[in-house]
């Protein structure tokens, strides 16, 4: 039997599964729209990643769920929350002492790891979406423009617009302004950029090692380069930044089946 | 991690709180209706103890808002007291009380039958040791009463307490006498404070000693179950019953530690200490969330300020004014880092949560460095959570669901 550990990572956006084998390499993964129904979801996602690993069910020695809809992923063994899994995930590929900046859909985390990989702290933004991919999503719809050409436009601008405000709604006013005012949409679209790191760099200070994960920033490159102008030094990415979470989950999953806890299959 | 279902154990003395606080209002009522007693309203640390002993009965309008939280009714109310140019940002205890107010309602109806209204005011007795916005609060049902309004401005910022800082508040209560007299239509009698003053600091005591059982590993006593509890200390200090309800806790919180009973069936991992006000309309919840995860949040700095060490009732007004000015609400950011250092030692605590209450900037002691400043000097790892006293459309429990469940973690993989 290949014993197989699986981390479901399920966001407000998108529902991020991965395999790992026992040598903790990455056997597959799915990465989906998590909609309205998690739980179909996750299993969706499930099936696509074992079909890419070429892996059965019965394959599955250990599973731990992560995200907002952690609680509905009915097949895991265990429940782990986005930011132990983040740590795990970052660690696992950068094993410094680091601080991670998470850019998810709803929420944006800051977590600071010690060189052994202990958490000291994390940030999350508060009751606000300033910042995170849903604010790009706001203000792609405003600018009439596909949310996966907004990476493009931002590194073709030439003149920056900065925008002021710290809420989407006031953010989404300015950018109409902006359009009003005959700016142009690259100009607007990396002052959009500007402002989703702007938001994040204020919530915590940042150690020597950064690491840059989640979503928004596998989609736009572009946010990690201008946050290393930002901050004066280069950032580190995994290969694949949107599965962090998903990867943490699975290595907790590991350990969770040597420990024994709750284990089900394997 | 996600937390398990665990069964709080409940105090037997919580039942005979309950029925002192019902009594307690129950007695408002009357008088308001009857005009028996003279009613006066004072905030949560005004001067007291003056107004008991010229024989007012006392209300206060902070348990009542604090109620308006518990029952989850302040996003009705508070609406209203922004039609009316009170801004949501500004305390939602006074935008929930007044918003009540003008939509003719009370949490009291529900609570105890009976009771229609809030009792009416003969004079109103502010003091500005809690904020700004008590006296706006009060103002208003001043005006609407057609009552006197009678208030202290405290001295803010204390690093330490000086002659000069009492003798200034000393005096404002002393100024107070001749016009309460008035409304009161008795003489003041300096005996009848002093009586007052002596119960008073009994209950000071008395709490303070339940307060300090939750040192015990385990301890006997939530955070959670301390903001109830400490209802009479709150509206009943000065009184004699109240000392015979904290004698009874205090010894059903001592059987418990003999017996080395924990506040739930549960185990307690971890011992967390809470710095703000809390979460009205999620007490349960949140008692749940950390009760779940293996922690205890087992002392605060908000239940522990009801104690007035200074009371001295061989110097009423003197060390009722130092008892007033010696409130952490009131100090300086120095002595505030240096209190909760000595009681996250005192209480053996592995962590330490702050609310930032979006309407209650007086009692949010994060955003000026503090948790940053108090983790790199004592180790102990910090959460803040974002949130409110009682208007709970500030709240995301999901976010703060996730940030508890991470904290926790973090607690057990240090």
């Amino acid at each position: 039997m290949n014993r197989t550990f699986v981390g479901v990572d399920v966001g407000s956006s998108r529902t991020k599964v991965a395999l790992l084998d026992e040598g903790k390499n990455l056997l597959g993964y799915a990465v989906r729209k998590s909609g309205v129904d998690f739980s179909a979801t996750a299993l969706e996602g499930l099936r696509d990643s074992l079909d890419m690993a070429g892996r059965a069910d019965t394959d599955i020695a250990y599973t731990v769920s992560t995200g907002y809809g952690r609680a509905n992923v009915a097949y895991a063994d265990e429940t782990k929350t986005e930011i132990g899994c983040h740590a795990r995930g970052c660690y696992h590929y950068f094993p410094l002492a680091i601080t991670i900046i998470d850019i998810g859909g709803q929420d944006n985390k800051i977590i600071s790891l010690d060189g052994e990989g202990r958490r000291t702290g994390f940030k999350m933004n508060r009751k606000c979406a300033a910042g995170t991919g849903a604010f790009l999503e706001e203000m792609a719809l405003r600018l009439d423009i596909p949310i996966e050409n907004m990476d493009a436009l931002a590194r073709q601008s030439t003149d920056m617009v900065r925008l002021g405000s710290f809420c989407t709604v006031f953010s989404a006013t300015e950018v109409l302004e902006n359009i009003r005012n005959g700016k142009k949409v690259t100009d607007i679209v990396k002052g959009v950029f500007f402002s989703v790191i702007q938001r994040i760099i204020e919530m915590d200070l940042l150690s020597e090692n950064v690491v840059m994960t989640g979503g928004v920033v596998a989609n736009n490159p572009y946010i990690v380069t201008m946050t290393e102008e930002q901050i004066g030094r280069k950032i580190l990415v995994s290969q694949h930044p949107q599965l962090t979470g998903a990867i943490g989950a699975a290595l907790y999953a590991i350990e969770g089946s040597r420990s024994g806890k709750g284990v089900r299959r394997g | 991690m996600a937390e398990k279902e665990v069964r709080p154990r409940r105090l037997k003395t919580a039942s005979d709180i309950a029925k002192f606080m019902a009594d307690y209002y129950y007695e408002l009522d009357e008088a308001s209706k009857s005009g028996s007693r003279k009613i006066a309203w004072c905030t949560s640390v005004g001067p007291a103890e003056i107004l008991r002993s010229m024989g007012f009965l006392t209300y206060f309008p902070e348990t009542h808002s604090a109620l308006i939280g518990t029952r989850k009714m302040a996003e009705d109310f508070i609406p209203s007291a922004n039609a009316i140019g009170y801004s949501p940002d500004i305390c939602s205890y006074l935008t929930s009380d007044i918003g009540a107010y003008l939509q003719g309602t009370t949490p009291l109806a529900k609570a105890f039958p009976g009771i229609e209204r809030i009792p009416g005011a003969d004079v109103l007795v502010y003091n500005t040791n809690q904020c700004r916005d008590v006296q706006d609060w009060f103002s208003w049902y001043s005006k609407r009463f057609g009552a006197p309004l009678l208030g202290v401005e405290t001295h803010r910022n204390i690093e330490k307490v000086t002659p000069a800082h009492t003798s200034s508040i000393a005096a404002q209560l002393e100024n107070m006498i001749e016009p309460l007299e008035k409304i009161a239509g008795r003489r003041f009698d300096i005996d009848e404070l002093k009586n007052a003053v002596a119960l008073s600091r009994q209950c000071s005591v008395l709490w303070e000693k339940c307060l300090a059982t939750a040192s015990a590993v385990p301890s006997p006593l939530t955070f959670f179950d301390a903001t109830t509890l400490m209802g009479p200390a709150v509206v009943g200090r000065g009184l004699q019953p109240v000392l015979d309800l904290y004698g009874l806790l205090l010894e059903e919180l001592n059987e418990r530690i003999e017996r080395g009973e924990g506040v739930t069936e549960g185990p307690e991992r971890h011992r967390i200490y809470w710095e703000g006000m809390p979460v009205w309309g999620r007490l349960s919840m949140h008692s749940k969330l950390f009760g779940g995860l293996g922690a205890a949040v087992i002392a605060s700095t908000y239940c522990s300020s009801w104690i007035f060490n200074a009371l001295d009732p061989a110097a009423p007004f003197e060390s009722m004014a130092k008892a007033y000015s010696e409130l952490f609400i009131v100090r300086s950011e120095d002595y505030k880092e240096k209190y909760i250092r000595e009681k996250l030692e005192f209480f053996k605590c592995d962590g330490i949560v702050y609310h930032d209450a979006k309407t209650c900037p007086n009692n949010s002691n994060c955003r000026y460095g503090m948790p940053q400043r108090l983790q790199s000097k004592t180790g102990i790892p910090a959460l803040i959570i974002n949130g409110d006293l009682n208007d709970m459309r500030l709240i995301s429990d999901e976010q703060t669901k996730t940030n508890v469940e991470a904290f926790i973690e973090q607690l057990e993989e240090a």
